[in-house]
């Protein structure tokens, strides 16, 4: 230890009032052994004139201020231990050593801590120079422990120990450059690289020594805390760091909202037993009573009454006869529900996600009170307005792809409910229907597919198909005009 | 297009309403005969008759008193502060009358009170002041800071059609020092739009008025070095864009607020601490403010250098941000 570890020689501080000293003699010379508190230089202050010790035993490596000189309070006079160069060891240790990375977090404070005034050089210095400085070993506050909210929030969403990156910022402190480069890079080629595998493999226990380490501040453990929480992603494999990336491949972090997606839809699919159902509605007469109340409702109250507004009203009442639907299984039991909370699923802009905010009680609205409460809460999403109330509570969902022209699907279910509805593109077909003889004949109708994506544990098939039947019949039978 | 002064581009966008909507009258100290001060309002009387160009007496409560009541009255009333410092002599009519008639009787008040504010020019305690964060705090009332030609004339033309009490600070600094490209069609800048007057990915710059140009030369000079400075011109301090704040801020996590206005107080300390609020975990740096310090305005030329915040000044806080 004592001639591998780089300890600084500092001008010592001889008095309250006295800032600078002048070294009048160096009593050992570069590459001689010294002894701890041996005297190794006399310096003349305008108070004092004094021999300085040794701080510690080992090789002086290197004279930085000679003879004659006069230099500042806490100006590094001399190395001993390490090497001539003054940074080497520790980038070599740090692979092996496990505190390599605190005891770096220490020096850089210590350092920074010496004078409160450093200069550019000895900034530098402080970098190059990562030892054990005994003598000068209080933390400042800022520095390579300082985590700031934006980089928390990265290294969590990321499972990144920020402690174990280099950092360009003041005082060594981790910016989002460094981080969002580290992360961007795979954490390939970073020095800190073999910190980074071993995480996801054993999360806790990179974490445990340091939150131990008394240098490392409550920002640490902040950030260390979702790191060790975030097993169910690693164990269901879809939140790995990236890897090393191929020519051609652009890497970008995921968001918090689809890490929140993708865990959700991997714990649907693992939980329920998901089966879809679908049935062709002839739309004929809500056509003709949309193209009836769309004037009325938009001159009246600005709203458009949607056919996802129609249907959402029918379903409502359809689910009344169909308790289970409507229903959730919560441990061994099953609850239904006298009201029914309807999600409905909203894209935000360019992909960058989807949220599925709540029409509550659902059961006491009329078509025009639906359509309001569709068009109001997606306003809300797309505007970021959204309260966790607005995304909590659902019964059932309705996720409407048609307007992209897609003819069918399989959603997944938003758990714990127990089914969703599909609705797709309402498309004009040729139908066969019966005449006013009960002759067959051939019309033109437009025509919904519409499916029920259930979950079979809790909702037979017949059951849905029964479901599906009464929501046809109901539309295809829509009475009165705002029901 | 026509190249247009800062200055030029108001009278633009006053003539262009006047010309267009005969409820549309000027009133203030010496804007009629003397064609105002500065000179924006320089050959209206002989346009518009001494009707429409009000001469006022020095009686800054009359001013906007009258105005007020013309407004409630249906007219388009636009008065002339002659310094925006003259502004505090009509505070109970501005503040207490026309900021709250909407409130109280629902009436509106459709009222432009132009304020030749900010310093640069040794005019002293008197007539270098940015108020605009007295008004912003008064609810009622939309203050408008222009930094450009075009905003000048595009907000100007905006405030006269709004329907509240709008006070515009337009900067004397800027009055012909800023020459610009402007449409001579009529057009209109939304209020409570930013604009980003300067891209980048590093640091943002959140500002209004003269320090948009401050903060530009600045973003230059760190460009030299490496670093890439978005620059936020607000346009309106009241109402202000969070949105575009906020979309900012998330984009560079680091974040200078920069006013001519004094620092305690001072609107930038809204937009601090709402960026603290909303966008905390996106921070890698604390907010940090450059503002002038907090007392009267020296007439000292040096003084008043050291008072309004530099270039120099805002290139160091950008490094000090840089470097964190």
């Amino acid at each position: 230890m004592a001639t591998e570890t780089a300890v600084d020689v500092v001008m010592p501080q001889m008095g309250v009032s006295v800032s600078e000293g002048t070294i009048t003699r160096w009593l050992k010379q570069e590459g001689e052994q010294v002894e701890a508190d041996e005297p190794l230089l006399e310096i003349s202050t305008d108070k004092v004139d004094t021999e300085v010790p040794s701080p510690a035993s080992g090789t002086l490596t290197q004279i930085l201020v000679q003879e004659g000189a006069t230099v500042d309070v806490g100006t590094k006079l001399a190395q001993i231990g390490g090497s001539a160069a003054g940074g080497e060891p520790a980038p070599e240790e740090s692979p092996q050593e496990p505190a390599t990375a605190q005891a770096a977090a220490e020096s850089a404070q210590a350092s920074s801590a010496e004078s409160a005034t450093p200069t550019a050089e000895r900034v530098e210095e402080a970098h190059q120079a990562p030892a054990q400085a005994s003598e000068t070993s209080e933390p400042s506050g800022n520095g390579k422990a300082f985590v700031s909210p934006v980089v928390a929030r990265i290294a969590s969403e990321h499972g990144v120990d920020p402690s174990s990156l280099d950092g360009s910022g003041k005082g060594g402190r981790v910016t989002k450059k460094d981080i969002l480069a580290f992360v961007e890079g795979g954490g390939a080629e970073q020095e800190a690289a073999p910190a980074a595998p071993a995480e996801p493999q054993q999360p806790p226990e990179p974490a445990a020594p340091q939150q131990q380490a008394p240098a490392q501040a409550q920002a640490q453990q902040q950030q260390q805390q979702p790191a060790a929480a975030a097993p169910p992603p690693q164990a269901s494999g879809v939140l790995d760091q990236a890897g090393e990336t191929l020519p051609g491949e652009t890497v970008e972090p995921m968001t918090a909202m689809r890490r929140g997606i993708a865990e959700h839809m991997r714990r649907s699919l693992d939980t329920a037993a998901h089966v879809t159902s679908a049935i062709e509605v002839d739309m004929s007469r809500i056509v003709a009573v949309r193209a009836k109340l769309k004037k009325e409702y938009q001159a009246a109250y600005g709203v458009n009454p949607t056919y996802l507004a129609f249907v959402a009203k029918a379903t409502v009442e359809t689910l009344r006869d169909y308790p289970y639907v409507n229903a959730e299984l919560r441990g061994d039991s099953i609850v239904t529900r006298s009201f029914v909370n309807i999600g409905f699923a909203v894209e935000l802009q360019d992909g960058k996600g989807l949220i599925v905010p709540v029409v509550r009680n659902a059961e006491t609205m009329n078509l025009l009170g639906l359509a309001k409460g569709i068009a109001d809460i997606a306003a809300k999403a797309r505007n970021k307005q959204l309260v966790p109330d607005d995304v909590q509570g659902g019964t059932f969902t309705i996720t409407n792809p048609g307007g992209y022209g897609t003819f069918h699907g399989t959603p997944v279910i938003s758990q714990p409910q127990s089914a969703i509805l599909g609705t797709y593109a309402l498309v004009k077909r040729p139908w066969v229907t019966q005449d006013e003889l009960g002759n067959d004949v051939i019309a033109i109708r437009p025509i919904m597919n519409i499916t029920l994506t259930y979950d079979h544990r809790l909702v037979d098939g017949a059951y849905a198909g029964r479901f599906l039947k009464a929501l046809r019949e109901r539309l295809e039978g829509w009475e009165g005009d705002g029901g | 297009m026509a190249e247009m002064t800062y200055l030029q581009a108001i009278s633009d966008a006053l003539r262009t309403e006047m010309r267009r909507d005969k409820r549309v009258f000027l009133m203030g100290e010496d804007v009629g005969v003397y064609g105002g001060a500065f000179k924006v309002s320089l050959g209206f009387q002989e346009e518009f008759g001494p009707w429409r160009v009000l001469d006022a007496p020095l009686a800054e409560t009359a001013i906007v008193g009258g105005c007020t009541g013309a407004a409630i009255m249906g007219m388009r009333p636009v008065a002339e502060m002659q310094f925006a410092d003259f502004i505090s002599c009509a505070w109970d009519q501005l503040v207490t009358i026309a900021a709250k008639q909407r409130w109280r009787a629902n009436t509106p008040v459709p009222m432009v009170i132009r304020l030749p504010s900010g310093g640069g020019f040794s005019g002293g305690p008197f007539h270098s002041q940015n108020p605009e964060s007295s008004f912003a705090h008064i609810p009622g009332l939309k203050c408008v800071c222009p930094a450009t030609p075009e905003d000048a004339k595009g907000l100007l033309i905006s405030a006269i059609e709004d329907p509240n009490p709008v006070l515009f600070f337009e900067h004397k600094h800027l009055y012909r020092r800023i020459k610009a490209e402007v449409p001579e069609e009529r057009y209109t800048t939304p209020i409570g739009k930013a604009r980003l007057h300067r891209e980048g990915d590093d640091l943002s710059v959140i500002t209004w008025g003269a320090m948009v140009h401050t903060a530009g030369e600045a973003a230059q000079k760190l460009e030299a070095e490496g670093v890439s400075v978005e620059i936020v011109d607000l346009r309106t301090v009241m109402p202000w864009d969070r949105q575009a704040v906020l979309e900012s801020v998330r984009k560079t996590s680091k974040v200078l607020v920069l006013h001519e206005d004094t620092r305690t107080g001072g609107f930038g300390a809204e937009i601090a601490a709402t960026i603290a609020e909303e966008a905390f975990e996106d921070l890698d740096a604390p907010v940090k403010r450059i503002a002038a310090p907090d007392t009267p305005v020296p007439f000292s030329p040096p003084l008043e250098k050291a008072f309004i915040p530099q270039v120099d000044d805002v290139v160091a806080g950008l490094r000090e941000l840089a470097e964190y």
